[in-house]
């Protein structure tokens, strides 16, 4: 049911973990729905550095997460703001269609964590 | 690589002896059980005596056997055909709010057609509150649907009893029996069962095939008006090979349950031991005694089914599991929810449910293969604190229902 890419993304997902000192946190998901994702970023010059995730959730939630991760490290911030939650899906090359909607969370918290930067960089 | 199979409550494996049984049906003995000339005079044999083999099984009559061609449409059946003949009687329905969904669907859709339908809760082990099954019946109560055993958590109801209450207030008793026919003794006369399903696939014959047990008396509207085949209360011409090998399947298990419910519970057991011994935040869920053999149910709390069932099948261990993902809709098992587990633990619950073919290998290899896949999702885990060994402080940017 899941592509070959999400289950690359799902068996070695890339960027795992969380940053030391954050320059942004974005947390999404729902322990009630049973997928949350918690990104950190490091932004030097408006440029995403680093970026890590950690992940309690589906195939689909992990393959997203991971791919998000990779989809925006070395990017300007407003680059990474337009990625949406169908570019990682199309990234992945597509999803389960009832996973569209439960598990498809990773660009959320990508721009939940770059708002995090903002509002700490604007103070 | 290994295939372990580990999800026979979904479904099982034919026996090779059910195979060779049912196979003369498929090739050179094809006729209609109904015709007089010699190709359906066999077929209409075959099938009397498989008829037979089912009655035995459950120790009731010849006559009191239906055959149907699933679980699914046995349940419909009897609860509808049920209803609908005693509709002048009264419109009351009990049964259970962890039933499978053959059953719940049926009552829920009952529900929107004039029937009131009661649904009682269950025990943080799941169990049955007796009581309140006797404070839930009114002169209005026409049928009681009682699962025999839960397909998730293995847990077996007090048959016997909710029977006897039946009886006593002369309301139809049915029992969704899919996951205990087979697996456990069960005489309906003993358990005072008035309608009781059986499903062929979980018990080692193939799918589309099941049967159901009507006491003699007990009349049923039919689902399926044709022929006048079932004698008249389920119309189609008979699956004989389908037929054939219930029969044989239920006369299998009849002859090897007893070593079969030894050797289940051992494997069972050792799994459900090692596990929760290998395993820190396992829990069981479901009552750890009253349970058919088979089935052990645990959330393993911080990693999510889903994710684990991908990594024991890419180990070659097939499983299950009441996490949203697997159930196909947002919400996760209604019968952990029933029971009172916490969304979370739900949604990280797994199902191992044993089957004749299992060996002490295969449990030993699910031990050893568990444990560090279970370590690896819970080190991805946000709500999992590797530094506490507990639970992680997490604050949420954004949260709300599931159905985003």
């Amino acid at each position: 049911m899941y592509s070959e890419k999400v289950m690359d993304h799902f068996s070695n997902p890339r960027n795992v973990g969380e940053i030391e000192n954050p320059d942004g946190v974005g947390t999404v998901g729902n322990p009630a729905c049973g997928d949350i994702m918690k990104l950190s970023i490091k932004i030097e010059g408006d440029v995403i550095k680093d970026v890590k995730f950690k992940t309690f959730g589906c195939g689909a939630a992990i393959a997203t997460s991971s791919m998000v991760t990779e989809l925006v490290k070395g990017k300007h911030l407003d680059e990474a703001e337009e990625i949406s939650n169908n570019t990682v899906a199309d990234a992945l090359g597509g999803l389960p269609p009832v996973k569209m909607h439960c598990s498809n969370l990773a660009a959320d918290a990508l721009h939940a964590a770059i708002e995090d930067y903002k509002k700490k960089h604007t103070k | 690589m290994k295939r372990i199979y580990f999800d026979n409550n979904a479904t099982t494996p034919i026996h090779p002896e059910v195979f060779d049984a049912m196979l003369p049906y498929l090739k050179d003995e094809f006729g209609n059980p109904s015709s007089i000339h010699w190709a359906g005079r066999n077929t209409r044999k075959v099938i009397d005596e498989a008829r037979e083999k089912v009655a035995r099984l459950l120790n009731c009559d010849v006559g009191e056997i239906i055959f149907t061609s699933c679980g699914s449409e046995g349940d419909n059946l009897a609860i509808k055909g049920l209803v609908e003949s005693k509709r002048d009687k009264g419109n009351h329905i009990i049964t259970t709010k962890v039933e499978h969904p053959a059953v719940l669907t049926t009552c829920k859709y009952l529900a929107k057609t004039g029937f009131d339908v009661t649904f009682l809760d269950v025990d943080n082990q799941g169990m049955l509150d007796l009581d309140q099954l006797k404070k839930a019946i009114t002169p209005k109560t026409i049928l009681i649907t009682i699962m025999f055993a839960n397909n998730e958590t293995g847990v077996i109801f007090p048959i016997e009893e909710i029977g006897r209450i039946a009886k006593e207030h002369n309301i139809t008793f049915h029992t969704d029996a899919v996951q205990g026919v087979g697996k456990v003794p069960i005489d309906v006369k003993k358990l005072n069962i008035d309608l009781l399903t059986l499903s062929g696939h979980k018990l080692y014959a193939p799918k589309g095939v099941g049967a159901i047990y009507v006491k003699r008396g007990v009349r049923l509207v039919p689902l399926i008006h044709g022929g006048h085949q079932e004698r008249n209360r389920r119309g189609g011409t008979e699956n004989t090979a389908g037929i054939v090998a219930l029969g044989k399947a239920c006369e299998i298990a009849h002859r090897d349950m007893e070593q079969e419910i030894k050797h289940l519970t051992a494997l069972r057991d050792r799994l459900e031991k090692g596990l929760m011994g290998k395993i820190p935040h396992a829990r069981l869920n479901g009552h750890p005694k009253n349970r058919i053999p088979n089935t052990a149910n645990i959330s393993f709390e911080f990693a999510e089914g889903e994710s684990i069932l991908l990594n024991l099948d890419m180990k070659g261990i097939a499983a299950s599991s009441g996490s949203a993902c697997t159930s196909g809709t947002l919400e996760p098992s209604h019968v952990l929810v029933a029971m009172g587990v916490s969304m979370e633990a739900s949604h990280s619950s797994v199902r191992f449910s044993l089957g004749r073919g299992n060996t002490v290998e295969d449990v030993d290899y699910v031990l050893e293969v568990l444990p560090p896949i279970v370590e690896k999702m819970r080190s991805m885990s946000p709500l999992y604190s590797a530094a506490t060994g507990g639970a992680a402080n997490i604050s949420f940017t954004e949260s709300g229902s599931c159905s985003h």
